[in-house]
């Protein structure tokens, strides 16, 4: 098809095409292509002192990364952190928006408030729990009468980080999932009234296996998410935390090697780690959507 | 128990369930407020039973705040890397979008799964690069530093494609009878039909903006040229334990953005709900 010649008409539509996604072509080519084999590259350089070029080293890098226990800690922390994001968030936004898809009043100012933590910088909203969790003078210490060291034992940092990401998404799951919920036609609920089903029979009946596109379409991108955290455990925990090295994620691990210490090729490495990682999961995720989602 | 008594019954422990709920959303909000009014020596000596403060509400706290730390010019930062990237990814994405969703051109294909792919791989591979680039380019501590990495969007373009494949096909040909040429008939025709999604695009953008907390410290390390992200985990580092300080910076941090959600509620959710992005 392509080796036929092409009308006129062909030919300048053609032109306007490759005008029309040439600004986008070619910021994705400078922005995004160039520095995945860039870094690919850098991972089996050592960045030079002084500003001096890349020394080039093999997998000296790789052979470090993967020997430093702090690697795998780290890597073990982010799925301990997306084991409690994921789940807790996606199961508290799909009973929240199960109950605002119904006609109750005031459904809006509930989706308002839920929806909030959405629209926060996530700097500010970890500045605000980490004072929440402040083992003194906080007000969850305070309020129940406890003298828990919220964030910095390393027992208990990990979940309260992870109570500050599910706090963070529910209202950003909710809205996807209440969208999903008006895709279901109430003609299955209706009739599923008339034979005498209960709320919790059609929710799981009728909802939740139709629901499933969405669900897992949540799951996968909340699991990207979690799985990239950076920026609440940077904010919660200071450099000094002795929970730091129990609770960072790769992505924090990353950032402390390739911009606090200045070590771009170490950084690299542990990029490609976590990108390796990532194209793991997401393979197990296509191949379970198969299995997992309902198909009509 | 009859189906009347049922539903009331339902409905009231769906409220109870909802009002719970609703109360630990907003908790950290309010708490916010209240330690951003009181003394530091009244924050730091806190009894459950003194939720509000004691000695006045101190609202002068947010003056000394937003002229000890230069909000106005953090705020001039973040609201300008904010309108360029809007710009820039809704201009970029709206081209391509066309393109890819309603013209036929050879290599489209290619070039479409470049796109899908870009969206697939982790945005943390182009740190390092993208930063060596900006500093090259002399961009560090600048807005065009801020705005690099967003100029393009995948997503953006993979949203405005769906937009426009939505679109009825006669509409294009009833123009073509017209004489318009392509570009003609994309300006004024089929781009003001895909506003919805570029509203969509354009909220996606601002809000992923604001949000970014590790490209502008990576370059925008100075304070006078940072975000409002940024900005705050300089002041927490410099100033952590004075916590209404703090507590009233991260109020002045999150204000904005939350007038304008409340303003334009409807757009905000149908543009999450609509291109449902990793945000």
């Amino acid at each position: 098809m392509g080796k036929q010649k092409m009308t006129p008409r062909a030919r300048e539509e053609a032109r306007w095409g490759w005008l029309f996604i040439a600004p986008t072509m070619i910021g994705l080519i400078i922005l995004n292509f160039y520095p995945v084999f860039n870094t690919i590259y850098q991972s089996f350089c050592k960045t030079g002192d002084f500003g001096k070029g890349n020394v080039f080293v093999g997998v000296a890098n790789y052979k470090a990364v993967l020997a430093a226990g702090e690697t795998w800690q780290s890597l073990w922390n982010t799925i301990k952190y997306a084991l409690i994001e994921v789940p807790f968030g996606v199961v508290i936004a799909l009973v929240l928006a199960v109950f605002l898809n119904q006609k109750l009043k005031g459904t809006s100012l509930f989706r308002t408030i839920f929806f909030l933590p959405m629209v926060c910088a996530p700097a500010a909203v970890a500045m605000v729990w980490k004072w929440l969790y402040n083992q003194q003078f906080g007000l969850f210490n305070n309020i129940f009468h406890t003298n828990i060291a919220w964030i910095s034992d390393p027992k208990i940092a990990w979940i309260s980080v992870g109570i500050i990401g599910v706090w963070s998404v529910i209202g950003y799951n909710m809205v996807l999932f209440i969208s999903g919920l008006q895709e279901i036609p109430g003609d299955y609920y209706e009739a599923a009234s008339i034979d005498g089903a209960t709320g919790i029979n059609q929710f799981f009946n009728i909802t939740v296996p139709l629901l499933s596109p969405t669900t897992f379409f949540i799951v996968q991108t909340r699991l990207i998410g979690a799985l990239t955290v950076f920026d609440l455990m940077f904010m919660v925990m200071d450099k000094t935390n002795v929970a730091l090295s129990k609770v960072q994620s790769i992505v924090y691990l990353f950032y402390t090697y390739a911009f606090t210490n200045g070590n771009k090729g170490y950084g690299a490495t542990i990029v490609i780690v976590l990108v390796v990682f990532i194209m793991i999961i997401t393979f197990i995720m296509q191949r379970a959507e198969k299995t997992l989602v309902y198909h009509n | 128990m009859d189906i009347k008594t049922r539903d009331r019954v339902n409905k009231v422990i769906m409220y109870v369930i909802l009002i719970i709920m609703a109360f630990i959303m907003l908790v950290p909000f309010v708490w916010m407020i209240l330690t951003a009014v009181k003394t530091n020596q009244e924050a730091i000596s806190v009894d459950p039973f003194f939720i509000f403060p004691q000695n006045g509400w101190h609202w002068e706290n947010f003056i000394t705040v937003w002229k000890s730390y230069n909000f106005i010019i953090l705020y001039k930062n973040t609201l300008l890397m904010i309108f360029f990237r809007v710009v820039c990814a809704c201009l970029t994405a709206t081209m391509a979008g066309y393109a890819f969703g309603r013209l036929k051109f050879p290599g489209k294909n290619i070039m479409f799964s470049l796109v899908l792919i870009q969206m697939m791989i982790p945005a943390q591979i182009f740190i390092i690069p993208q930063y060596l680039m900006v500093s090259k380019l002399g961009w560090l501590n600048t807005t065009a530093g801020l705005v690099f990495p967003g100029i393009v969007t995948a997503f953006g373009t993979y949203l405005l494609k769906t937009g426009y494949e939505g679109l009825p096909m006669d509409l294009e040909e009833a123009a073509g009878l017209d004489g318009c040429n392509i570009g003609q008939k994309f300006l004024k025709i089929m781009m003001p039909l895909t506003r919805s999604s570029m509203v969509s695009l354009g909220i996606f953008t601002a809000l992923f903006a604001f949000k970014d907390l590790m490209w502008p410290m990576i370059v925008c390390t100075n304070s006078a040229t940072t975000t409002l992200s940024a900005g705050l985990a300089k002041m927490q580092g410099q100033y952590g334990s004075d916590y209404p300080t703090m507590m009233a910076s991260a109020v002045l941090a999150v204000i904005p953005m939350i007038v304008i959600y409340i303003i334009f509620q409807k757009q905000f959710v149908e543009g999450i709900a609509t291109s449902g992005g990793k945000l």
